[in-house]
Formats: structure tokens, C-alpha cells, sequence
């Protein structure tokens, strides 16, 4: 039994690793064999590029190598895929060379397209990459006052992150004594301040108590110098504007044809890509399923895709089916913290933010690596 | 009369972050002019919030069809 994992991010190295343990006997006979192939020798935790622009966390402590997170008995090469050849179960990496496999998992995430919305990239700092993290904070040390802009593209990844960055803004501004020179607004896609409606029952007394003002069914059309202009008709003047992209899936999903967008068609529930070949299963940011693209979701996709390949190899079918859960944690203001958790059939019920989850989302920050690893 | 069957489905039913609206706001940039795109959804909600976004921004709402507690909300890209 071979199978294929291509991309090392969050899904690939949980599934991975969910999968060495599982096939333990299978692999140190030779009867089965996992393969990872990536595009980078690192790993970084991408949540943490939220606390590398407000200078909470510095960029290395962000990665780990990708080897040292992966059971020995994966192999790992870093040799990313560029043809799928799913009807004869094959891959072409970028060496030239052909990877054959019974089973392959695709898990090679989101990228964000700031082009997609003219004068975005050359008018808006965007947190989402460590390069731009970096240049947030830079802009940010400098900033002695005016008006910050947060502003919202869809689809994106980490449904939190926008919330995030604007209380996390709040209490950075605070502390920097420049809270009364400037005045923090933010802009959402559609008709309220997130799109769990019991987050953003939570999120807008918040806005107003702390003075955060917002704009809603405000999509992104158009970034000039000083201000953002919306499909809907109306400008946000801004000096700072933060700006969470559009994001689409990989090139190399939309090269290969697979799903518009990058987006890979998959089934909600077996986690296997639409059509005819069953030994392909999609998670993480890659699917076009319509739930949150974060880790927890390609975390708990990982778990579910596992259990049934080995499953699928040893009684001839599936165990378990993915109900659509995720887990998210909300940076809150001062130094509090709370979480959503939900799936396809119950909404989440968020608590008042706390101290003690603000803690442990700090924590996770680094107990992620023995998440991925497997070890939790 | 004019066709008014889908070129594309979106299956948002059990969504609730992103959740339809922003499901259709995503796919509707992937779309051409003219091209017809069907929410489905769980949530009386988005049958409101849709057809208010369409009008909005200027996409063309064709309506609205309930199947046993589904709402199927369709909206031609028109701009
Ligand atoms: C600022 C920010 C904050 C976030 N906060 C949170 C949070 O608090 N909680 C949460 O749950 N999520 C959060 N996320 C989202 C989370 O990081 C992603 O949803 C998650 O990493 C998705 O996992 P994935 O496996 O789909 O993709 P990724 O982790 O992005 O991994 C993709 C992998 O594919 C590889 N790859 C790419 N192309 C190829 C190719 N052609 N061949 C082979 N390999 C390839 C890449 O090298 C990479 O290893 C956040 C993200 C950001 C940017």
C-alpha cells in the first residue's frame, strides 16, 4: 500500500503522521509506505504571524523543519507535485520525476491574490505572509496617529484572524499611548461584523465599547492612495490600511484543472475529491467545502481521511465520516481570549472572553508542534 | 422566458462560517456575466440576506425556491 501526501503544511503533516502511527506493523514489514512531498523544508505556524506583526512574536520561532516533525518511517521529499494523473494513479513532481500511489491526499492549502482587487498590494499592509508580518509591524512602530482601516476580502483563510488583528490592534495601540490620536475601523462583507452570527452578537457591543467603528456589506473593489473604495458604493478613508486578501487555492490545482478557483470539488462527508476516482482525498484550505479554512479543520479533516484509508485497506470500506467540525480561538481586547466551535449541524455558542483562554490560546502557540507531530 | 437554470450550485447548506452569503460573494468573482448561481442554505437568514446584497451591489435576484426547510436563492452575475 502506497500513499501519497502532497503538501507538508498542517493537513499533510497531521494526516501523515495520524497514519505512521495507525500503520505501524505495516510500515516495518514493507507493506506500506507513506510518501510526503512538499514545497518547502520548513514548516511555519501561520497563526502566529498575527503576533509577528504587532512584535509579540519573532518570525523564526514561527518554524520547525518539516523532517523533524514527521514519524521516521515517512518518507519526505521536498519536490513539490506539478501534473495529477489520477487515472493512472500518478504524480509528476517538479525534478521531472513520476510518483505512483494507491491512495493520495491532496492538502496544498490557500495563497492569497491581493490582485484580484486593483491597488491592493501597493496600498495595504497584509499580515498573512511573514514578509508582510513584518512589514505590518514595521509600519506599525513608525505610526504616531490617524485613521487604521481592516479590511476584509472573501474568501479568506482563519475566520478569526480579521476580529483578531482588530482587538489585538486595540490593546497595541493602547499600550503605545497613541489610542486617543487614532481611530480603528473595519469593514466586513456582509450584513454584520462576522459571519457566525453569535460571534458577531459577541464582537459588536465589543467594537462600540472600545470605540472601534465598522462598515458592513463593505466588499473590497478598488485601493487608491487614502482610500478604499467598495463594490457597494461607499469609501473608507485611511493613513494605515490592513487588508486580509481574497485568497484562491494553489496554482498548481487551478494548472491541473481541478477545481475553479484552486478550490477542489469534495465530498462533505468522505472527504474524497467529486468523481470517479475514490483513492483521492482532499483536505485543509484546498476543498471547496463551505466551512472555515482553518488548521483545525484541516486537523480534524486529517483525523477522519486516516482512519479511513487504513480502514479501506483493512475491511474493504470507510468508518467514519467528517460532520464539518472546527474549532476556532478569538483574541479578544485585554489580553482575553474566548472560542467557537461548531459543525454542519449546531452553531457555535461563544462564552464571554476570558484571561485564562487568552493563556492557552498562548500556550497552543507552542504546543502546536506536538499537535502536529501527533503527540496531542 | 428566459433560462433561469443554474451554471452553478453552491451546496452551502450546514454553513455556518463562511456561510452562504460569503459562499456566493466568493463564487460570484469566479463566474461570467449572465451566468445564473444557486445558494443553497439551511438558514432562513441568508434567504434575506442574499437578495438584499444582490440588489445592493447590482447582481440581478431571480428568486427564491423553499424545499422542506432549504432555502435555493438565485442570483444572475450581471455586472
Ligand atoms: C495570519 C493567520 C492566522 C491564522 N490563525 C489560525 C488560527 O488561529 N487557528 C486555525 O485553526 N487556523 C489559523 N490559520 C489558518 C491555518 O494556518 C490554515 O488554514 C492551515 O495551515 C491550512 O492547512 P493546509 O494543510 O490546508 O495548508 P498549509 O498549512 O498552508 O500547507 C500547505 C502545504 O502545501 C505545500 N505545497 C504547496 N504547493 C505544493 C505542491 N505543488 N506540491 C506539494 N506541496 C505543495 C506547502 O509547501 C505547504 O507545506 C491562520 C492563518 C493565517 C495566515
Amino acid at each position: 500500500m502506497k500513499i501519497l501526501v502532497v503538501g507538508g503544511g498542517m493537513g499533510g503533516t497531521i494526516v501523515a503522521n495520524n497514519l505512521a502511527r495507525r500503520l505501524q506493523r505495516e510500515l516495518r514489514a514493507g507493506q506500506a509506505h507513506i510518501h510526503m512531498l512538499s514545497a518547502s523544508e520548513r514548516h511555519m505556524y501561520q497563526p502566529g504571524l498575527l503576533y509577528v506583526a504587532i512584535g509579540r512574536m519573532l518570525p523564526d520561532e514561527l518554524y520547525r523543519d518539516q523532517r523533524s516533525l514527521l514519524d521516521p518511517a515517512i518518507t519526505f521529499e521536498v519536490d513539490p507535485v506539478e501534473e495529477f494523473r489520477f487515472d493512472r494513479n500518478q504524480v509528476r513532481s517538479k525534478s521531472g520525476r513520476t510518483h505512483e500511489y494507491d491512495a493520495i491526499i491532496i492538502s496544498t492549502g490557500s495563497r492569497i491574490a491581493p490582485e484580484a482587487i486593483p491597488g491592493l498590494a501597493e496600498h495595504s499592509e497584509i499580515f498573512y505572509t511573514e514578509e508582510g508580518a513584518l512589514k505590518l509591524f514595521k509600519r506599525l512602530s513608525g505610526f504616531s496617529g490617524g485613521r487604521i482601516v481592516v479590511a476584509v476580502g472573501v474568501p479568506h483563510k482563519c475566520p478569526m484572524a480579521p476580529l483578531e488583528i482588530t482587538f489585538m490592534l486595540h490593546d497595541y495601540l493602547k499600550t503605545r499611548g497613541i489610542l486617543d490620536k487614532t481611530q480603528l475601523h473595519y469593514t466586513y462583507p456582509i450584513g454584520r461584523v462576522h459571519s457566525l452570527e453569535n460571534v458577531a452578537k459577541w464582537a459588536t457591543p465589543e467594537f462600540d465599547r472600545l470605540g472601534i467603528t465598522y462598515e458592513t456589506l463593505f466588499n473590497m473593489k478598488e485601493a487608491k492612495a487614502g482610500v478604499l473604495l467598495s463594490e457597494e458604493g461607499s469609501e473608507a478613508a485611511f493613513d494605515l490600511l490592513i487588508a486580509i486578501p481574497p485568497h484562491r487555492g494553489m496554482e498548481v490545482i487551478e494548472r491541473n484543472k481541478l477545481g475553479q478557483g484552486g478550490w477542489i470539488p469534495t465530498n462533505r462527508h468522505t472527504l474524497q475529491m467529486e468523481g470517479a476516482h475514490r483513492n483521492v482525498y482532499v483536505l485543509g484550505d484546498t476543498t471547496n467545502l463551505p466551512i472555515s479554512k482553518a488548521g483545525s479543520t484541516a486537523h480534524f479533516e486529517a483525523e477522519v481521511v486516516a482512519e479511513n484509508i487504513v480502514a479501506e485497506w483493512k475491511i474493504g470500506g470507510p468508518v467514519r465520516q467528517y460532520d464539518g467540525k472546527v474549532f476556532c480561538f478569538i483574541e479578544a481586547s485585554d489580553n482575553r481570549a474566548t472560542y467557537a466551535m461548531f459543525n454542519y449541524n449546531q452553531p457555535p455558542q461563544p462564552r464571554a472572553p476570558t484571561q485564562s483562554v487568552h493563556w492557552f490560546k498562548t500556550a497552543y502557540n507552542r504546543l502546536y508542534w506536538a499537535s502536529a507531530r501527533g503527540l496531542l | 422566458m428566459a433560462d433561469t437554470s443554474p451554471s452553478t450550485v453552491i451546496d452551502a447548506r450546514g454553513s455556518y462560517c463562511p456561510g452562504p452569503l460569503m459562499e456566493l460573494i466568493a463564487q460570484i468573482k469566479l463566474a461570467r456575466i449572465g451566468d445564473i448561481l444557486e445558494v443553497w442554505a439551511t438558514d432562513e437568514g441568508s434567504a434575506k440576506d442574499i437578495p438584499q446584497w444582490a440588489r445592493k451591489v447590482g447582481h440581478e435576484y431571480l428568486g427564491t425556491e423553499t424545499v422542506d426547510r432549504e432555502w435555493h436563492v438565485r442570483v444572475r452575475k450581471s455586472k
